[in-house]
């Protein structure tokens, strides 16, 4: 065991220190659930690409930079200590790509990820339908082979900011007499398509945060299949796993909050020690953040030595969320009456935008899998409990 | 970068494990809560057989000469075993304490070798706890004074026995005259020493907190699995199954930072301390939602004698407040995120 950053590991913090601070916008962008919005953060997943710091771990040749889990924590830590802004292709980024990379071939990868990594392709992903959410098993959306051409008729839903998206990625039943996990295929496919309809979801916040789509017999053709047709399922869950576990939720974002809530209370202690639990999760939000660190750190050790990631992402999935919970549920606490303003309205004063991810954290327990799916993933394949 | 164990800490570890699955059967727990000492010489003999008590004794004195790292990965053992022994007081503590005395050699002579070979038993007096565990078969008692150390024998010291509900738990009131004679340190000197000793104490607890709560978790699956209800395990359930899949991510994200705690006190890092504190706070929360969850899912067994859930129970609630207490270690906690200037944010996590 060495819990020290190498030489090496320590220039490029410094090289990336240097380059955010340089280039992060002074001011923050408008939220990337506005279309005006959504504009400013593609624009600037095209400064990050012209750095080459917008997919740090991958090759070269797509645009990356080979790093290792290790330097991509680093990379993570910098980018959120410099309140650099969300990443609006996180979909692309972080989870389709390295599913890309497992299952795709050459000529798909050469097509996709160097596009993917400029912010030129921004892609929302294409799981739910109205009668499959947690038991995304039910898919019903269905894709037609028509020589070589799928032919896509049905429905998806909750599909974050595809209503501004190029691409999509999603599961469509190719196999009509299927059922369950079978019979599912792997689709990538243009959001600018004939016969796709989308329509914008409005969020609790009032942005449209995500959209419906509608395919009516939607042309797709067959090279746009990642992996075998029939193999979906095992693809999906691949991406599902990358989402649940390290790439969706880097720990650096959530020492930020950690740090900025210890700077409030600190601000704010006369009057928040007058309720005496605030101070108690103030420090079990820091020693939060900090274990989650210190958890992914392992796993990135783990992983660097071969290991895999099983069903132990299902509990980062729970930690991180819940504690995104917590940290915001106990800012908002902190900033008592005023928490509930707008960060504009007159009287706001130092509010921040606690109140925006207070609304987002309450998502948290939500996408990427329910916590309730995690549980039972936890206890059918982690702890051998009987499945239901 | 390497947050994983060594080959070779992993292998002794697993020995350790295959030793005490045989050796430790919750029966034979149960026979030695009965006696009157509390305690097996047997078992006391095939732990130094194991070579466990050498491990921190220094190669000159017969020991092996490891430390930290490998101690907290044998504590998580001994608490998955509940080892009704202050095993690591004498081999961990003790010996890291005799080792660190000045210049005291004819005390490192006499002792050290004990301890290597199994044959000494040394109690540790620290006022964090109002007690000192397993005082009357010590052969020696290592207690502080005004951040003094005082080595004294068992014959010098008048003890109070204070029954626990954890019966394998000897606790006693120890009432002794500091003199010139048994003053082995200064308080110069003895205050780290007894700063070592206490963070080293509050990390083994934590680990055997871990592997009490791994026990706990693991007998709660054992028992929804086999336990039918309504025609099915009742394990099936989603309701029994999430409380046991939440005992499952607390130890999960406290394992690491126990096991940062002990690198850090490897190494002699500046925030060791708050790292011991922090992985005390987090192993004892595990332990105590396991020992909650899995007497939930035991039904009205987990509240029976006849249950072994009890025996790891109440480890778990008596260790929650030995070597520092919540209060104490949140104390701690806090003193360093709610400093000027604290160093708490992304990438700050291994200065």
């Amino acid at each position: 065991m060495r819990l020290e950053y190498t030489d090496r590991q320590q220039r490029f913090r410094q090289e990336v220190r240097d380059w955010l601070e340089q280039n992060v916008p002074k001011q923050p962008l408008r939220s990337f659930d506005t279309e005006e919005g959504f504009a400013d953060h593609r624009a600037w997943e095209g400064k990050l690409a012209g750095g080459r710091w917008s997919a740090v771990t991958w090759p070269k040749e797509v645009g990356g930079r080979g790093c290792d889990l290790i330097e991509w924590l680093i990379f993570e830590e910098e980018y959120w200590r410099a309140s650099a802004p969300l990443r609006v292709n996180q979909n692309g980024i972080f989870l389709l790509a390295p599913t890309l990379m497992e299952y795709g071939t050459d000529e798909q990868k050469q097509r996709f990820l160097p596009r993917m990594a400029t912010g030129e392709d921004i892609w929302a992903q294409g799981w739910s339908e109205p009668g499959a959410g947690s038991d995304m098993a039910a898919i019903r959306c269905k894709a037609v082979r028509d020589g070589d051409h799928y032919v896509i008729s049905g429905q998806k839903t909750w599909s974050t900011r595809a209503v501004w998206a190029d691409w999509l990625f999603g599961l469509f039943r190719t196999d009509p007499d299927s059922v369950r996990h079978h019979g599912l295929t792997f689709i990538l496919l243009p959001l600018n398509l004939p016969g796709i309809t989308i329509r914008p979801v409005q969020q609790l916040n009032g942005q449209t945060g995500f959209a419906e789509i509608f395919f009516d017999e939607v042309r797709v053709p067959v090279h746009n299949r990642l992996a075998d047709e029939g193999a979906g399922w095992q693809v999906a869950m691949a991406t599902a796993g990358f989402e649940r576990g390290l790439m969706l939720r880097s720990p650096g974002r959530f020492q930020q909050t950690a740090k900025s809530l210890v700077e409030l209370y600190l601000r704010h202690q006369a009057h928040a020690d007058a309720d005496p639990s605030v101070r108690d999760a103030v420090m079990q939000s820091w020693m939060g953040a900090e274990a989650y660190a210190l958890a992914t750190y392992r796993t990135a050790s783990r992983m660097a030595k071969g290991a895999q990631i099983g069903a132990e992402a299902s509990t980062n999935k729970i930690f991180w969320s819940e504690l995104d919970l917590l940290m915001h549920e106990t800012a908002m606490r902190i900033l008592g009456a005023r928490a509930e303003l707008m960060p504009h309205a007159p009287d706001a004063g130092d509010i921040g935008n606690w109140l925006d991810g207070f609304l987002f954290a309450q998502a948290g327990p939500i996408y990427a899998g329910t916590n309730e799916i995690q549980r039972n993933i936890i206890a059918e394949r982690m702890l051998g409990l009987p499945r239901s | 970068m390497d947050f994983t164990f060594e080959e070779q800490q992993v292998a002794f570890r697993d020995a350790v494990r295959k030793f005490l699955m045989v050796e430790a059967a919750p029966e034979m727990l149960r026979e030695i809560w009965e006696t009157e000492s509390g305690r097996s010489r047997d078992l006391r003999a095939k732990l130094a057989d194991q070579g466990i008590t050498a491990l921190s004794v220094p190669e000159e004195f017969g020991g092996i000469g490891l430390g930290d790292l490998d101690w907290v990965l044998i504590n998580q053992e001994l608490g998955y075993y509940a080892i009704p022994d202050s095993l690591s007081d004498t081999a961990y503590l003790a010996a890291w304490m005799l080792t660190r005395l000045p210049s005291d050699i004819s005390l490192k002579k006499a002792w050290l070798p004990r301890i290597a070979n199994g044959t000494a038993r040394i109690a540790l007096g620290h006022p964090v706890n109002p007690f000192v565990a397993d005082a009357q078969l010590a052969d020696l008692l290592l207690l502080w004074h005004n951040d003094e150390v005082h080595a004294v024998q068992r014959d010098q010291v008048k003890l109070s026995f204070n029954p626990s509900i954890e019966m394998s738990r000897r606790l006693y009131k120890v009432e002794w005259k500091p003199t010139d004679a048994t003053r082995v340190a200064p308080a110069r000197i003895g205050k780290d020493l007894w700063e070592g000793v206490l963070n080293r104490a509050a990390l083994a607890v934590s680990a055997q907190q871990l592997g009490l709560a791994q026990r706990m978790l693991d007998l709660g699956i054992d028992h929804s699995a086999q336990r039918k209800q309504f025609g099915k395990p009742i394990g099936s359930f989603q309701a029994v199954k999430h409380q046991l899949a939440d005992v499952a991510v607390k130890i999960e994200f406290a394992k690491p930072v126990v096991f940062r705690a002990a690198q850090a006190l490897a190494t002699n890092r500046p925030r060791a301390a708050v790292h011991v504190s922090h992985a005390k706070l987090a192993a004892c929360e595990a332990a105590w939602l396991s020992a909650r969850r899995s007497m939930q899912v035991h039904g009205a067994m987990g509240y029976t004698w006849e249950a072994d859930l009890q025996m790891f129970m109440k480890r778990a609630w008596a260790l929650d407040a030995a070597w520092g207490d919540r209060a104490y270690h949140k104390t701690r906690v806090a003193k360093f995120i709610f400093a000027e200037g604290a160093e708490l944010g992304p990438g700050d996590t291994f200065n």
